[in-house]
């Protein structure tokens, strides 16, 4: 029998960033109880380094704006795979999200009038970033968790969740250990919210911290549940690239909202020589115009550096291709050029993008105020994961419900920038509520101790491996994240993803080799080595659904297939663990999307 | 390529003792990335928090050198690499392991403050309105990524362990930031007054170490220079 404390909570939520709060927030608002376990401290999450905004249609600086265009926007933006009853509630509900956020404390950048102030972002028509400064994310996330604290949840903090608790195909609470003892927990829960974020740590270029490892995705798959659009991971088009330690850093797309241009190592302004066919209505033609539009002249059309982020990267990936990259192998995003337009530029760009500013020069010995930057894409989102219920935010397996990052549907074939704050807020909240309805109108759940005991096994059984040549933890990880850059990355074929398949076959051996030293208190190489199987299973879902795409959309891209194929835009690609144990992969039809809607995206195109 | 060698702590609350690592440094590296360099080539299991690794969610401070640092934050360029970087966890909080400590005093202390109470709404549609200059005048007390390295320098804290009559300078800015909020009508000062200076005013006034090391500091005033030895105030604690 394993030893472990056991905490009962109506409602357990799994993730700590924007999400997870939220739901938990609401959870605890409808008067259950609600526990909330976090990987890292609480207020840490990956939300913490959000940049740029939170797209809603508030309608503060253009009133032209309201939830049609969003809806219309995020559509386009995802290129029409998107689950469009979420694109819909998103977009009608996130004003009001953010208007009790700022009833909850956070304090954004105003208009003249007194308003909360919005800015441009790619793919959105109209200014809709509710922001602040640059670090929107951290105002969004202590606002959340200050409201959360003392609203009164219990906080496990720096606690890994390993398995779900499953009793009669209903998910009935988790199994994980606290970091820094390894102590075992059981959860008993009636309904559970995954809320774990993303899958970047499975690239090696990526903005993502060491706790993007799928964990969600991969404990929904185990317990039955469907992962859906698995084959668009975002890669942002600007992270650091110089120097090489700090590969991968996210630039935020709020430079290229504040005016800045990409250019390449002949001074060119490149994104102005491929614009897509759905963007020409709303693009500008000349640099004047787009200059215009980041000025506020609403009869300005944006500039092609506020495209969609997947065509953005591959362009910039384009012109590295071609031989007109910079000298460490990435394209300049300049901010500074607007001296020559507007006054005081040098304390305007400090005021509006703060954390940039002291990012380069702490980092790479670089003023933006007076130097370009080179950037280059990084792996930043992943569109796809857990495929929930538009409303409810539940998977295909009752009591288990997810929110976020981890599910798929509203962005669709890619995300647009600031969407993921709103999707935070607006399906956080709609987990929250419908898990603990779910809790008040359930029974408690059985939980079974060979299950648990079998937890308990899998989790300490790599401090029992004792094969001396074998690679450690982070070798592997390292070699994974290798791969997946090179064979399943921005630009993909099918020969390449066979071999990853084969790939990923040897590193889940390997990965079943690797020892751990040491003890269980916070010992990170054991962390790691229990992180692998999650990265394992996000990738080959990644892959084996990518594989499965024979087209480009969004953020996936096939030289094979370098079009879109309007068949495949009547399905989505789902996988789920079959009984043998494999990933079944299948196409599951998108269901026709209403009348009204369909009017709306026509009115808007 | 150059090498490096780092003296880190390791062990916990039990007892420990310090373990030189040598390992290649590259340019543009910061002590983060030394760590895990050598978390994977010889030390698999040394304990070391870390998120963003931008200086963003403050989640690695340690002392590097003595000094209270972000590691993600901390160029080997800008120290002495003759001589091995001394890698230590932060001194005013219990040890867990090797450079992580036990934070949740912090948290126990936040939870303690009264939260944000709005003024009502001042449009029919339930919204606020604010100048964005009341906006900027908070921004330097909000921008506080919660590193905890204050707390750390503070000796209020860290020498005196003065843990349940003293909040330290992150919840005096933390105060600070709710009291200035423009649609704040909470009143947090008696409590303040009452239990959270009044046992360590007098230690509060000694002190000579100034302001925060992280790079989003607690209070404008203490940018500059922090701990640099002179015998001014902080003046963080008392705005």
């Amino acid at each position: 029998m394993a030893d472990y404390e056991t905490h009962r909570h109506d409602v357990l939520v799994i993730g700590a960033g924007g999400a997870g709060l939220r739901a938990a927030i609401e959870a605890s608002a409808s008067g259950v109880s609600v526990g909330l376990v976090c990987k890292s401290l609480l207020g840490k999450a990956h939300t913490v380094m959000a940049e740029g905004g939170i797209a809603a249609a508030l309608a503060n600086v253009d009133d032209r704006d309201d939830w049609r265009v969003h809806f219309a926007d995020t559509m386009r933006g995802g290129q029409y795979v998107n689950n469009w009853r979420m694109a819909e509630l998103h977009a009608k509900e996130a004003p009001a999200r953010v208007r009790e956020l700022e009833a909850w404390g956070a304090v954004f950048d105003r208009t003249p009038d007194g308003r909360i102030l919005q800015r441009n972002f790619g793919g959105h028509r109209y200014p809709r970033l509710a922001h602040v400064g640059d670090r929107t994310g951290l105002e969004m996330i202590r606002t959340l968790q200050d409201r959360g604290v003392h609203q009164g949840m219990d906080v496990h903090m720096e606690c890994t969740v390993t398995s779900l608790l499953v009793d009669d195909g209903r998910v009935v609470g988790a199994f994980g250990f606290d970091r820094p003892r390894g102590r075992f927990k059981v959860f008993e829960a009636r309904a559970v919210v995954l809320a774990t974020g993303g899958i970047g740590r499975a690239y090696k270029i990526t903005s993502n911290s060491w706790e993007y490892t799928g964990d969600g995705h991969a404990l929904a798959y185990e317990a039955g549940a469907d992962l859906m659009d698995m084959e668009f991971v975002q890669f942002h088009p600007t992270g650091m690239i110089w120097p090489p330690s700090v590969q991968g850093i996210l630039v935020t797309e709020s430079v290229r909202g504040e005016g800045g241009i990409l250019t390449n190592k002949d001074g060119r302004r490149f994104m102005f020589e491929d614009i897509p066919e759905a963007y020409k209505g709303q693009t500008a033609d000349n640099e004047e115009e787009g200059w215009r539009y980041t000025q506020g002249d609403k009869a300005a059309r944006r500039p092609p550096e506020l495209l969609t982020r997947d065509h953005v990267s591959r362009c910039i990936v384009r012109e590295i291709k071609e031989g007109r990259g910079s000298p460490h192998g990435g394209v300049y995003l300049d901010i500074s050029w607007i001296k020559k337009r507007l006054p005081n530029a040098e304390e305007h760009i400090k005021r509006k993008l703060p954390s940039m500013y002291h990012q380069f020069k702490q980092l790479a010995d670089i003023d933006i105020t007076r130097d370009p930057m080179e950037v280059g894409p990084t792996t930043h989102y992943v569109m796809g994961g857990v495929r929930v219920d538009a409303e409810t935010q539940m998977s295909t397996v009752p009591g288990l419900f997810a929110a976020g990052e981890c599910a798929a549907g509203i962005n669709g074939a890619n995300r647009l920038g600031g969407n993921s704050l709103s999707d935070l807020l607006v399906f956080g909240r709609r987990a929250g509520e419908h898990a603990a309805r779910f809790a008040r109108e359930s029974g408690p759940g059985r939980i079974d101790p060979a299950r648990v005991d079998a937890a308990a096994r899998q989790a300490v059984e790599p401090f029992e491996r004792r094969d001396g040549h074998a690679d450690g933890p982070y070798r592997v990880q390292h070699d994974l994240q290798e791969m997946m850059q090179d064979l399943v990355g921005i630009v993909r074929n099918e020969s390449e993803m066979r071999r990853a398949l084969e790939g990923l076959q040897t590193l889940g051996e390997r990965s079943r080799r690797v020892p751990v030293d040491g003890n269980r208190e916070y010992n990170p190489g054991w962390h790691t080595a229990l992180d692998l199987p999650n990265l394992l299973t996000a990738s080959e879902a990644v892959t084996r659904s990518a594989l499965e795409r024979k087209e480009s959309r969004g953020a996936h891209f096939r030289e094979d297939f370098p079009d879109k194929d309007p068949a495949a835009a009547r399905f989505n690609v789902v996988v789920r663990k079959a009984a043998e144990g494999e990933m079944r992969v299948e196409r599951v039809p998108i269901p026709e999307m209403p009348g009204e809607l369909r009017q709306v995206i026509e009115e808007m195109k | 390529m150059a090498t490096a060698t780092f003296r880190v702590r390791r062990g916990d609350a039990q007892g420990g003792r310090f373990v030189d690592y040598t390992t290649e440094v590259a340019e543009g590296m910061v002590v983060l990335d030394a760590v895990h360099r050598i978390q994977a080539e010889k030390a698999p299991d040394l304990a070391v928090r870390w998120n963003c690794k931008a200086g963003k969610c403050g989640s690695c401070s340690a002392e590097v050198n003595g000094m209270p640092k972000l590691m993600c934050m901390s160029r080997l360029s800008d120290l002495p690499l003759d001589k091995p970087v001394v890698l230590e966890p932060m001194k005013a909080f219990p040890l867990v392991k090797d450079l992580v400590t036990d934070v949740s005093w912090n948290y126990a202390v936040k939870k303690a403050i009264k939260p944000f109470k709005p003024r009502p709404p001042d449009a029919p549609d339930g919204t606020w309105r604010m100048a964005q200059s009341d906006v900027d005048r908070v921004q330097e007390f909000r921008k506080c990524i919660e590193c905890f390295l204050c707390q750390d320098v503070c000796h209020v804290l860290r020498d005196h362990r003065l843990y349940d009559g003293f909040i330290g300078p992150r919840f005096l800015v933390h105060v600070a930031a709710l009291e200035m909020h423009p649609l704040d009508v909470e009143d947090r000062l008696p409590a303040l007054r009452g239990s959270a200076t009044a046992t360590s005013r007098s230690a509060a006034r000694r002190c000579a170490r100034r302001g925060s090391p992280s790079p989003t500091t607690p209070s404008s005033r203490s940018r500059n220079g922090w701990w640099t030895g002179s015998t001014t105030p902080c003046g963080s604690c008392f705005g």
